[in-house]
């Protein structure tokens, strides 16, 4: 017998202590895990197996069992043949809309609440602490006290109804938090590097680009994946601020599902409401490390 | 009013933020090629008095010459200083050169004329074999090593130092401390140089200044501000361990003395200012490394016995911890002596070498 053993056997702890597997507080914890697990992940898997059926099987009313036959007829339906009101060109015509104001809207919000952020957080100019103030106060104002406002708003500069119209308003909403974002960030880098910055005799613009921007990808990524999926998500600017030609893909995936006519094709609504989750679907499983490291790095200091 | 070997003058300089006032009033004088140090305890203002000379804040009053150039309203750039960070505040996206040459290229200098400048700098401080890699990559010594290296290329008239050692551990501390004096030596530069560390604000400066809630309480050379600080405050915070104080009375007459607890201290020797009042009560202050024991005690004109209450062997010396009227008093030994605690010791020392202050208003008489 050598040491090692010997020590093991007399009844001293040594060592790291044990943790027995299935422990009072290990069967708590992964068990609470795994049901609250399941409770997200069974309605997408009763989506994603009825979107695989046809009608005659989903008509049997076994919602959980698996396909007996695959079928993509439903996916293609619903990608370019479903009807919404007088266009049978299904849902592409909306995920091109869609395309069409998230990338300027997030790329025009971040760019300017990026900016709005790194100039109150460094170059504390006269009146900052009021801007400030109004842009905060900016966010909790209720969305319904502005949207008559705006659509008169949109009315007059002729954007009423356009995709651009759309996209000016999205912007101008992501601002508030974003900045409150950007702003809390920059803040928590440290100050000295901006002074070494200044004495290097960089700007307001070469700080940014050269030193801050490069030091500040977390939080891009972050503000990104929140706009990303707010505006792609988003439902109620999009029925009101546009026309059905520019329906955003949420407007006319409910349109679909919501249709009147004929029998209700369970299965193309299902197909068709994976297609337009799927693009934050992606982001998220794409950044969601990134995500939540930048969230972090962002919340240490305010 | 700007004489000609002033290198940075500030005159009436007041600062604050918001309400909460930081500098009230502050004037000082930086010689040309002087390496002067700005001493003062944590939240002084010393950081505040530096950022005001870059030209980092806004001040509320006064003006700030340097090299007789009035830049109260000139960016930091302009200036033509070069600041060092406790921080080290390199840029982490840019490898060593790339934080070496930022500065430079901003200020549109050739090609030919960075390089130069950047082999230069690399050459003064051995960090050639560095400039490739990202700050990330460097040890803190390393990194202290490029960020003054920055300030260099800049071959500016003045160079900011704020804290510069402060993160380092203590024996890099103690190398790049020499480093920079072999740095000033050469290039004979004005350096400012900001510190809460005593050693640090002795070994270096050609002057310090002892800074106090945003004043200058003495400005003088390192030997002055040891052996003859202004007041208590100085004398207290200079020197480690600290200064021992006893309270008592100061007595005039044909000899003067300094009276408590039934004793007298002669003080003939002493050299009054001549300026306060040499009755009444006051404070005598005396360093714990000025007392001595043993054959010396022939050499001074006074001495007492006292009882050795806790004993702290450095190595070196031995501080000895015991009582005098009631008050802590330590003393230096020789590092080999066989004193144990509860031992009797007689202890003396030289009033040449003592501070006396006045109790009211703690000035040095
Ligand atoms: N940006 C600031 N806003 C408000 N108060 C400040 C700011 N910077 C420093 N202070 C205050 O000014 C005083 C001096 O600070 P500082 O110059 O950094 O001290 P030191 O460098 O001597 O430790 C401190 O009391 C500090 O709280
Ligand atoms: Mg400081």
């Amino acid at each position: 017998m050598n040491t090692k053993t010997a020590r093991l056997s007399s009844q001293q702890p040594s060592g790291p202590k044990p943790k027995p597997l299935f422990s009072r507080h290990n069967v708590f914890l992964y068990g609470t895990l795994f049901i609250v697990a399941m409770y997200y992940a069974l309605p997408l898997y009763v989506m994603i197996v009825t979107s695989l059926k046809g009608m005659p099987e989903i008509r049997v009313g076994n919602i959980f069992s698996p396909p007996m036959e695959i079928t993509f007829q439903p996916w293609v339906t619903a990608w370019s043949e479903a009807c919404t009101g007088l266009n049978c060109d299904g849902l592409s015509r909306g995920f091109w809309n869609s395309v069409k104001i998230t990338i300027p809207s997030v790329i025009l919000s971040i760019a300017i609440s990026s900016i709005n952020g790194y100039a109150l957080a460094n170059w504390r100019f006269k009146g900052a602490n009021l801007f400030f103030t109004i842009l905060i106060f900016g966010a909790f104002i209720p969305y319904q006290v502005i949207i008559y406002p705006l659509v008169i708003i949109l009315r007059e500069i002729n954007l009423y109804g356009s995709l651009a119209g759309l996209v000016l308003v999205h912007t101008i909403f992501g601002m508030p938090i974003l900045t409150l974002l950007f702003r809390n960030y920059f803040s928590s880098l440290p100050e000295e590097l901006f002074k070494a910055a200044r004495i290097d005799g960089a700007g307001f613009w070469g700080i940014f680009f050269k030193v801050m921007l490069p030091m500040s990808m977390p939080i891009f990524v972050v503000a990104m994946i929140l706009q990303i999926t707010g505006i792609w998500n988003d439902f109620l600017f999009g029925i009101i601020y546009t026309k059905p030609e520019t329906y955003p893909m949420t407007v006319q995936l409910n349109n679909i599902v919501n249709s009147v006519q004929g029998v209700k094709e369970y299965n193309v609504n299902m197909a068709a409401t994976i297609l337009t989750g799927l693009v934050p679907l992606t982001i998220y499983f794409i950044s969601g490390k990134l995500f939540v490291r930048g969230i972090a790095a962002g919340a240490v200091k305010g | 009013m700007n004489n000609m070997n002033s290198s940075i003058s500030i005159q009436n300089l007041d600062l604050a933020f918001g309400s909460v006032e930081v500098i009230n009033d502050l004037n000082l004088e930086v010689h040309d090629g002087e390496f002067l140090v700005l001493l003062g305890s944590s939240g002084c203002g010393k950081s505040t008095l530096l950022n005001c000379i870059a030209g980092l804040l806004d001040i509320n009053d006064g003006q700030i010459h340097i090299k007789g150039k009035n830049v109260t309203w000139e960016e930091p750039k302009d200036r033509g200083i070069g600041m060092v960070f406790q921080s080290y505040a390199l840029y982490p996206q840019m490898t060593v050169k790339g934080n070496l040459s930022f500065g430079l290229k901003n200020a549109k200098f050739s090609k030919k004329e960075i390089e130069s400048r950047i082999a230069h700098a690399a050459n003064v401080l051995q960090i050639e074999p560095l400039l490739k890699r990202k700050p990330a990559h460097l040890s803190g010594g390393q990194r202290q090593r490029v960020a003054i290296g920055r300030a260099l290329v800049r071959d500016v008239d003045v160079f900011l130092f704020d804290e510069p050692l402060s993160n380092l551990d203590a024996k890099l501390r103690a190398d790049l401390r020499v480093e920079i004096k072999r740095l000033h030596k050469r290039l004979q530069n004005t350096m400012v140089y900001v510190t809460h560390d005593q050693v640090e604000a002795m070994t270096l400066a050609s002057r310090i200044a002892i800074m106090r809630a945003g004043a200058i309480v003495q400005l003088d050379e390192p030997h002055n501000i040891y052996n003859k600080p202004l007041n208590r405050f100085v004398a207290e915070f200079i020197g480690s361990p600290s200064m021992n104080f006893i309270e008592g009375n100061l007595t005039d007459g044909e000899t003067p003395h300094f009276a408590f607890d039934n004793l007298q201290v002669p003080l003939q020797a002493y050299p009054f200012d001549g300026k306060g009042r040499m009755s009444g009560p006051a404070t005598l202050g005396i360093r714990p490394e000025h007392i001595v024991t043993g054959a010396a005690l022939t050499e001074v004109p006074w001495s007492t016995t006292v009882e050795v209450d806790v004993i702290e062997p450095m190595g070196s010396d031995t501080l000895i911890w015991s009582k005098i009227s009631d008050q802590d008093f330590r003393f230096r030994v020789d590092g080999q002596s066989t004193l144990r605690a509860g031992d009797s010791v007689e202890i003396g020392f030289d009033p040449a070498k003592i501070c006396v202050f006045d109790a009211e208003s703690d000035l040095r008489l």
